[in-house]
């Protein structure tokens, strides 16, 4: 009976990692293939070549779009995860007054769409001459209102008891949220930090607003370039999402259990 | 530290003796563009030694977006390149700043006629270095192998071919004799030549009222639905294979007859088709039928941004971007068309296998005097999608179309 | 004389939780305020004036733009589709986020493979997966009706055809969606302590009564959250309605139009932004009840 039931557990996951995967597959396989085989209705690349990936690392300024992407996703991230757990914390776990209209303040900046933010987002940016910088590419992104709300849902499900006995022991409230609540919410860190690396990793209509020069462009921005009026390069577009997304997967794939579970061991729960 | 600042103090006094001054142009991103361009600007400060140009380039989908968020911020182009259909809407929302009144004249005298679409409301706003026009471009293997020797001069002779090239296993084609693109450029087709063809009207001259609504309007739009419901020429591009320009992908890939598709489409096909392929003139309604075509550009048009020194400045660019010296070199290396008269009489260009049925089409080309180019090309596709996929009367959904553009024109024109 | 020592104490103790409230919340506030909070009223305050790329030129136009949004039926097909999507979406990748999310839990070997293949398709980029779903529905080739037609089904068109279309979009973004909202309910499932199994276990319950007692009650926050989040995702829908059909955006006959679609289409293709503005005012105030009712109706204080 048991053994059925993992057995019937493993069939579901397979079909579905079917599924889930083949279009990402083919992402790649159309990455291996000259333009001219591109409407060939073959999934498999009959002449399997590099020239996507040797067009788009050297004929184009990716590395250089890769690094933009990597500095603005990495210090958001990092941003985020301190600040939004920061808010979030005090959101769950401390009284004080206008709490509940905080709340809703903050969750009420995430139902604008960004389309129409970035016309006073782009007037403040000349205004502050942050326009095509580092700092005008991340600025709208540093504190998010996303990453307030989980980490808040998150902090609320610790006991209360646990950061009582912090208190207790002489620990200052930043003491309590930074020494015992942090670590026990990692599993929720890890995962608002892969959102948040990815949003930014994929972001598309600030940083094409904010940037005005070629070195300045971000993955997303560099990536649309290959589609035009005339038709759109998909070998190119193909290679470069896939150098895009290849070491985010691997970097999930071989830290996810760092960072989800081994926590889950070292934490003290209630 | 101090010999920086010394240096610094020198080039600024340089550049202010020099009366140096620097303006932006914008384009979309597309690589023989960008560096014809980058090489103009070359030439360009070699011969003004006191204007430095910044090029800037930016996706294409999404270079409306950029333009209309920068602008109003006060950063942003000096010179920027639009589409024409783009231009009223611009206008109106002060984008763009009139060119002084000689241009007119030199557009007038110098320029295809195709170019008067870059007047609005009397006042001109840009000039361009290029136009395009529409073709049919068919697969010479194909159209041998079924024994056809030359392309259709007529729509009787495009109909007939392109059925006997449809071919269907079960209730699934393998081969298209043409790929109905109704969201590419058939509804270009439908609105500029068809009607006309069909001895209609699309638009009133000042382009605000809708004319296309009677009986050769209809007739010209039945037609065109028909060659799916009644001609069987095959299907909709996008039923028939996959992708975003699923005409011309299927095109490419050898298993459409013919495609109609504009001079910008040249070099895709160009690199993607590994079969022997033609460009013949649009067909005629029957021989000796009128020939009418659809034809548009891009401009260069003045932002409200380009004042004092940097407006001199901008015009001078810009007269540089669509002289004639400029055009000759775009067409070599961009492989776009010449706007101006003197280059597209010539028989190099007209006797061109590829080029010169676009040319030809160039000299009866109309432009379509769009206010709102996206919503207006939403509504004739949607016309003609309700009669294809929703099986519509033809004149209840040409009626409707006829009233929406309508709807559009006046909410532009109030 | 007695000090009402206690309440003096509990009195100073509120007012330093909420000191110390206001320390963790002035940075973050002040970014609210003056990044998100106040361009967002800035954006929505252009719904009473005409769009002007000078801004001293832009006329005033009071709530104009609010009356023609009565006469639009573009907008009503947009508000239904969006509405429609929503209803259709959020429940379906919650039900099957929290399946999978429970499946993967339960597995030891090649866990951290299968969970890496849940995630990819919320990685890759969406002009690619539209054009990989565009290769698999289509119609004519594509790989989903050859497996259909083994089962006697006609080839269906999918995106191309108005009454399919909605569905089909969602089904995509549901797919996509799924990666996150599966490591979202595993991280959730993390968050529940091992002790409670045991001790249930221990007690005789059995696997249902395990989920319906321990695990549901106890990843309610994410829920919650989750709830809340897809459903702004859904109510603001752009990205994939456009690359999924990118030369007829919104379409087939505006079977697919978004909301947020389409004040982008009024925004930067009509240079409107006055009445985008007004629309983003009502995609602003939907958003905000749903959500609103959504925290009343889902939440529920947990007690450990």
């Amino acid at each position: 009976m048991k053994r059925l039931s993992t057995f019937l557990i493993y069939a579901l996951l397979i079909l579905g990692s079917l599924v889930m995967f083949f279009p990402f597959v083919w992402m790649f396989l159309t990455s291996l293939k000259p333009f001219a085989e591109i409407f060939e209705l073959k999934v498999w690349p009959q002449a399997p070549t590099l020239d996507n990936y040797r067009e788009v690392l050297f004929k184009t300024q990716f590395p250089r779009w890769f690094l933009n992407s990597l500095i603005v996703a990495g210090i958001t991230t990092l941003s985020v995860l301190f600040f939004d757990s920061l808010v979030g914390y005090a959101l769950a776990k401390l009284r004080f007054p206008g709490k509940g209209l905080i709340f809703v303040l903050i969750l009420s900046t995430l139902m604008v769409p960004t389309e129409m933010l970035v016309i006073p987002w782009y007037v403040m940016s000349t205004e502050y001459g942050w326009s095509n910088t580092y700092w005008g590419l991340l600025f709208p992104g540093v504190i998010s209102a996303f990453g307030v709300f989980l980490m808040r849902q998150f902090f609320e499900t610790l006991p209360t008891d646990l950061l009582d006995a912090g208190r207790i022991d002489g620990l200052s409230e930043f003491g309590v949220f930074w020494r015992i609540a942090f670590p026990l919410v990692r599993p929720a860190l890890a995962a608002l930090g892969i959102f948040t690396f990815l949003g930014n990793w994929n972001a598309f209509l600030w940083p094409l607003i904010v940037v005005q020069t070629a070195d300045m462009r971000t993955i997303p921005v560099g990536v649309a370039l290959f589609s035009s009026e005339a038709g759109t390069a998909w070998n190119l577009i193909m290679a470069a999402s896939s150098l895009a997304v290849l070491p985010v997967l691997l970097v999930f794939l071989f830290f996810q259990r760092q960072i989800i579970e081994g926590v889950v061991l070292t934490g003290v729960k209630g | 530290m101090r010999i920086v600042l010394v240096t610094l103090f020198a080039l600024w006094g340089a550049a202010l003796a020099q009366g140096q001054v620097t303006i932006t142009y914008w384009q979309y991103d597309f690589r023989s563009k960008v560096e014809a361009v980058n090489e103009l600007i070359k030439k360009f400060e070699a011969a003004n030694p006191g204007i430095k140009v910044q090029h800037q380039t930016f996706p294409f989908d999404a270079y409306q977006q950029k333009v209309a968020s920068s602008i109003p911020a006060g950063q942003g182009p000096d010179v920027v390149n639009l589409f024409y259909g783009w231009l009223p809407t611009w206008v109106k929302a002060g984008y763009l700043q009139p060119m002084p009144a000689e241009y007119i004249k030199v557009l007038d005298s110098e320029f295809s006629s195709l170019a008067q679409a870059a007047k609005v409301g009397g006042k001109l706003y840009g000039m361009p270095t290029a136009v395009r026009s529409l073709a049919l471009f068919y697969n010479r293997d194909l159209l041998n192998a079924a024994g056809f020797k030359t392309p259709p001069k007529t729509w009787d002779e495009f109909l007939s071919m392109a059925a006997k090239l449809t071919v269907k296993d079960g209730n699934k084609f393998t081969q298209l004799g043409y790929a109905m693109a109704p969201d590419g450029q058939d509804h270009h087709l439908v609105r500029e030549v068809l009607i006309r063809q069909f001895g209609g009207r699309p638009y009133s001259d000042d382009g605000r009222k809708v004319l296309y609504d009677n009986a050769a309007g209809l007739k010209a739009f039945t037609f065109y639905t028909d060659w799916l419901k009644k001609y069987n020429v095959g299907t909709l591009g996008n039923q028939f294979f996959p992708g975003n320009n699923a005409y011309r992908d299927a095109f490419i890939a050898g298993k459409v007859g013919m495609i109609i598709d504009g001079s910008f489409a040249i070099g895709t096909i160009r690199n993607g088709a590994k079969f022997n392929w033609g460009v013949a003139e649009l067909p005629l309604e029957k021989a000796g039928g009128r020939k009418i075509n659809y034809g548009s550009f891009w401009m260069h048009g003045l932002t409200p941004l380009a004042t004092g020194p940097k407006l001199a400045a901008s015009l001078k660019f810009l007269e540089f971007l669509v002289s004639e010296e400029t055009q000759r070199y775009w067409l070599e290396k961009v492989g776009e068309l010449p706007a101006r008269k003197s280059l597209i009489k010539d028989p190099k260009l007209t006797l061109d296998k590829v080029y010169g049925p676009f040319v030809i089409s160039l000299s009866y080309a109309k432009a379509t005097p769009f206010v709102d180019e996206i919503g207006q090309r939403k509504v004739m596709t949607d016309a003609i999608n309700r009669v294809l996929l929703e099986n519509k009367d033809p004149a209840e959904s040409w009626r409707i179309a006829a009233a929406e553009e309508q709807k559009l024109l006046d909410n532009f024109w109030k | 004389m007695k000090p009402p020592e206690p309440a003096q104490r509990r009195v100073s103790l509120a007012t330093r939780e909420a000191l110390w409230a206001f320390a963790f919340l002035a940075i973050p506030l002040a970014f609210f305020l003056f990044i998100r909070i106040w361009p967002a009223f800035q954006a929505l305050w252009l719904s009473l004036f005409d769009w002007h790329a000078d801004p001293s030129k832009r006329p005033f136009v009071g709530l104009e733009h609010y009356e023609q949004m009565l006469q639009d039926r573009l907008l009503l097909k947009a508000l239904q589709n969006t509405l429609a999507y929503t209803l259709l979406g959020v429940p379906l990748q919650l039900l099957l986020g929290l399946g999978i999310a429970l499946l993967l839990n339960a597995v030891t070997r090649f866990r951290d493979v299968f969970r890496a293949i849940y995630f990819a398709p919320y990685v890759t980029p969406a002009a690619a997966i539209a054009w990989v779903f565009s290769w698999m529905l289509s119609p004519n080739f594509g790989i989903v009706n050859e497996i259909l037609s083994v089962f006697g089904i006609p080839p269906q068109p999918f995106l191309t055809k108005p009454s399919q279309a909605l569905a089909t979009v969602t089904m995509i973004v549901v797919w996509q969606n799924l990666g996150f909202q599966v490591v979202l309910f595993l991280a959730g499932l993390q968050n529940i302590p091992r002790d409670y199994y045991e001790a249930a276990r221990i007690d005789g319950a059995s696997n249902w009564q395990l989920f319906r007692h321990i695990t549901f009650p106890l990843l309610n926050p994410v829920m919650v959250f989750s709830a809340v989040i897809g459903t702004i995702g859904f109510l603001q829908l752009f990205t994939q309605v456009v690359n999924l059909n990118f030369t007829d955006q919104g379409g087939p006959l505006g079977s697919t139009l978004t909301l947020a679609l389409y004040i982008y289409q009024v925004a930067f293709a009509r240079f409107e932004l006055g009445y985008a503005a007004a629309i983003t005012v009502l995609l602003f105030v939907i958003i905000l009840s749903i959500t609103l009712v959504q925290l009343r109706l889902l939440s529920r204080r947990v007690e450990y």
